[in-house]
């Protein structure tokens, strides 16, 4: 047998080897399919399961209570006036409410059960109503208020009733007052509109956005005033002034290396240098906008110089060649062919702040704030670091904010991201 | 006036200024321009620019020398033995005077004294105010005043504008490097100021780390101990499983995208993998905390392991999910930098697909792909969110992926989030592990483009 194989020609060599050659070459194909495959999924898994946690918290559970506004709790002395109004015990108008439809519940630990059934939010319910309308006062009016986080998670189907009573949240009789409230049609899954209109807070239920998005704005706001102009200077003066020179490269290698350096570094350069040395305030979307120009600045001038680029040398010729200066060639010619391109880079770089979390936890920009800023020097959180702070909260009900802010933050990406693919597609011009 | 309407009356008087001096242009010449050297709307805009630099210049000197200027007269203008006590002390005073001064009720009782001081900070402010206003716009009207009066037929105003935008633009690509001296500086400063508390190679080769110092002298378990290998180990470790996951996968993909994918496969499959990079960090740390943690820890539980709730396989692999990207997009383009030249000659050798990128191709790009996993490596260590929400605090030198290890980016935010006080080498260890942090991968990019710039020189 030795022999025969030895006494082979080199054809039928190659033959014989060519089934394995082939099935090594599948298997290579399908090594390379399955990284792709096992990328692809990777993606799917991180939707499925943040969309699938967090789709919850766009309902939000609802109780109907009669509730009388009765003048003597609210203003006893008929002045009207709001000052009064706003300062009135609107609790005990909800628990007596809550007592008139339970009057079978006694005893003060089951009463002080009841009451929590209603979040301690639905004061601010109540009196924002009363404010709106003064004439309500001394009616009655059925009213939805905010279910306190345990009986929207019930509702919702995240605790389970079947679980033994010591180990769930809420006590027999407690699901007793839901189903009694469920069939009167009193408690009910209802657009969750505190989501988008509150700012943040302890109770689950009552916690909102509004305070971290107005925060982001304000942040991206003082990236984008700041990183656009000296973003497209820099790229300008690089790709269309400089000399070739030392100088010109030293400033070339620091904007490559700054793109690839921590995010966390440009938070310790913040705090050091914008906090501790300049004394700006902490927490204000002044210091973090300036963080972030800093950071986003390389994504900016390395999209800018692209852009310029591309923009064809016989352009310059053209302008120079009809008596223009070197600047006006370039601000009133190769600017404005640039400009889609340099604003697709700043659109990508603002994108990449918006998600940006690390450096803006250095400079305090992760402090509890409950009231939403108005400016650029409040004490103001962002987007992230929200999802960052509820994250770390124990309440079940905060994974599905979380989950829910998580899915705000990433339709602004893609709708940014979006944006700047259109922009690209739409003025994409081939010379 | 406050610092936006001045800046807005700033901006306006500026747009005034354009006018003035484009007519001032038109009339210096009756109207004949020809006679101008440059066109009228260049005088308008070296009045507006005389009017707006100078006084900008000012207003930003002026705006970031007040705070300290105000701490310094109102430490003056206390009594003696409140000026004599220790710095930290001094400016938890300082601290205070300030919030009672912006009318935030620190207290129910506060020192007379401290009010006292607080409505004397107030006055200051006010002067200071009022003065950078006055200034700021006497400035501005002097400029225009002053380029009012040069413009005349033959000023060479366009040369001049022209100097000046080609001066800001230079001086907004000095940002850059502005930027690399501020964090060199900032972090090397602090950074000093700790290795004279603790040793130098305490800190490098020091096998514990507990950055506790103790409050009182008889305090348990809070020596301080400052020995950064324990994190250094985690960092590694985390960034390894990282790298494992990330590298065939990543890989894997660029290969079969760029040799064997028909074109419309890859039109879909680069971007969407590429939506990977586009995910915020915090997202994935969400992601690695509540979904992958536990699951690992269910699946370890079920074959009889002990699983730390926050592992280091549960960031490790979150980690690896995020960097493919990296890895995949670079060596997609190393690898369609091979020429094609070396492809045919391989085929026409008879060699297969899988041969030819076994056997030439990759060789050929292997200095371009470990450049990109270098660069991936170099994120890996740089990651923050993931492991400050997915790995832990405690320090364990361990090389386990199932049990609990804390990075050196971990504890730079657990050190500097919260409460500060800038002496304690608590805060300032922080700075030194962030030193550490911007060394290694300054060193990592530096090496990885080196190599990657080298490698496309060779068939260019």
């Amino acid at each position: 047998m030795n022999n025969r194989t030895d006494s082979l020609s080199t054809m039928e060599k190659v033959r014989k080897g060519i089934a394995k050659r082939r099935s090594a070459e599948r298997l290579f194909r399908f090594y390379g399919l399955t990284g792709i495959v096992l990328g692809l999924v990777f993606v799917l898994i991180l939707f499925i399961s943040i969309i699938g946690k967090g789709y919850s918290a766009f309902q939000q559970t609802q109780i109907a209570l009669d509730i009388e506004f009765l003048e003597s709790v609210i203003d006893p002395d008929q002045t009207r006036d709001s000052k009064v109004i706003s300062r009135a015990d609107y609790n005990s108008l909800i628990r007596k409410s809550l007592s008139k439809a339970f009057p079978e519940v006694k005893g003060r630990r089951q009463i002080r059960d009841l009451n929590r059934m209603i979040s301690t939010g639905a004061m601010f319910q109540l009196r924002d109503r009363v404010l709106e309308d003064p004439s309500v006062i001394g009616q009655s009016e059925r009213v939805w208020l905010l279910a306190s986080d345990d009986y929207d998670m019930l509702m919702k189907g995240h605790i389970d009733r079947n679980v033994s009573e010591s180990e769930r949240r809420l006590k027999d009789h407690q699901v007793a007052w839901v189903d009694q409230l469920f069939e009167q049609g009193r408690i009910k899954k209802r657009f969750n509109t505190f989501f988008f209109t509150s700012g943040d807070s302890r109770a689950p239920e009552m916690a909102g956005i509004r305070g971290a998005l107005m925060g982001s704005m304000y942040t991206l706001f003082v990236t984008l005033v700041l990183s656009f102009p000296i973003g497209a200077a820099t790229a300008v003066y690089l790709e269309e002034f400089a000399p070739t020179n030392k100088w010109t490269d030293l400033i070339e290698v620091n904007i490559n290396n700054l793109a690839a350096v921590p995010s966390i570094v440009f938070g310790l350069l913040g705090l050091a240098m914008f906090i501790n040395f300049f004394g700006l305030p902490r927490s204000a979307p002044l210091v973090g906008g300036l963080v972030l120009t800093l950071m986003t600045l390389p994504t900016i001038i390395i999209a800018g110089r692209a852009a310029l680029k591309s923009v064809p040398p016989s352009i310059r010729e053209a302008a120079l060649g009809m008596g223009a200066s070197k600047l006006q060639t370039v601000f009133h010619h190769v600017l404005p062919l640039a400009l889609p391109g340099m604003l697709t880079g700043t659109i990508i770089g603002m994108a990449q702040a918006l998600g940006e979390t690390a450096p803006l936890l250095m400079i305090g920009m992760v402090a509890f704030i409950v009231d939403i800023p108005k400016g650029i020097f409040d004490s103001a959180t962002v987007l992230p670091v929200q999802i960052y702070l509820w994250a770390d909260s124990p309440e079940r009900a905060f994974v599905e904010r979380t989950s829910a802010a998580i899915m705000v933050l990433l339709a602004f990406l893609i709708s940014m991201n979006a944006v700047a693919v259109f922009l690209r597609k739409r003025f994409e011009r081939r010379w | 006036m406050q610092t936006p309407y001045l800046l807005f009356t700033l901006l306006i008087l500026s747009v005034l200024a354009y006018f003035i001096g484009k007519r001032r242009s038109v009339t210096v010449v009756e109207g004949a321009l020809r006679e101008l050297h440059s066109l009228p709307a260049y005088y308008g805009y070296y009045t507006a620019l005389w009017g707006l630099i100078p006084a900008l210049f000012l207003m930003l000197v002026w705006l970031s020398f007040e705070p300290t200027w105000l701490a310094h007269q109102t430490v003056a203008s206390l009594p003696e033995e409140i000026k004599s006590l220790p710095s930290s002390k001094l400016n938890l005073q300082l601290n205070n005077i300030k919030n009672v001064a912006a009318g935030l009720q620190v207290s129910q009782r506060v020192d007379p004294l401290i009010v006292e001081a607080a409505e004397h900070y107030n006055r200051l402010r006010k002067i200071s105010n009022f003065a950078l206003t006055l200034v700021v716009l006497i400035c501005s009207l002097t400029g225009i005043w002053l380029a009012h009066k040069k413009i005349s037929k033959d000023y060479r105003a366009r040369n001049v504008v022209e100097k000046i935008m080609t001066g800001l633009m230079i001086l907004a690509s000095m940002i850059a490097i502005f930027t690399t001296v501020g964090i060199v500086a900032s972090v090397v400063f602090e950074s000093l100021l700790f290795f004279r508390q603790v040793p130098f190679f305490d800190f490098l080769f020091g096998l514990e780390w507990s950055p506790q110092t103790a409050l009182r002298a008889d305090q348990v378990g809070s020596s301080g101990a400052f020995g950064a290998v324990p994190l250094f180990a985690g960092t590694l470790l985390i960034s390894s499983i990282a790298l494992i996951v990330a590298v065939p996968i990543g890989l894997m993909s660029a290969i079969y995208l760029s040799e064997f994918a028909g074109s419309k496969f890859r039109n879909t499959a680069k971007p969407t993998l590429e939506i990977l990079a586009g995910i915020p960090t915090v997202v994935y740390g969400f992601f690695a905390a509540l979904t992958v943690a536990p699951f690992i820890r269910e699946t370890g539980e079920q074959w009889g392991w002990v699983v730390s709730s926050e592992s280091a396989l549960a960031a490790g692999l979150v980690m690896g999910i995020m960097i493919i990207p990296f890895v995949s997009s670079l060596s997609d383009d190393v690898i369609n930098a091979v020429p094609q030249s070396l492809r045919d000659a391989a085929y026409a050798l008879g060699a297969t697909q899988a041969e030819t990128i076994k056997q030439v191709i990759l060789p050929a790009a292997l200095p371009g792909i470990v450049g990109s996993i270098l660069l991936a490596a170099s994120r890996a260590i740089g990651e923050t969110m993931i492991v400050v929400m997915a790995a832990g605090l405690a320090a364990n030198l361990t090389a386990n992926p199932l049990e609990a290890v804390t990075t050196v980016t971990v504890q730079i935010v657990t050190l500097l989030v919260g409460d500060q006080e800038f002496d304690s080498p608590k805060t300032l260890a922080a700075f030194a592990l962030g030193l550490m942090l911007f060394v290694v991968t300054l060193a990592l990019n530096v090496i990885a483009l080196h190599i990657v710039r080298k490698y496309r020189e060779q068939y260019e």
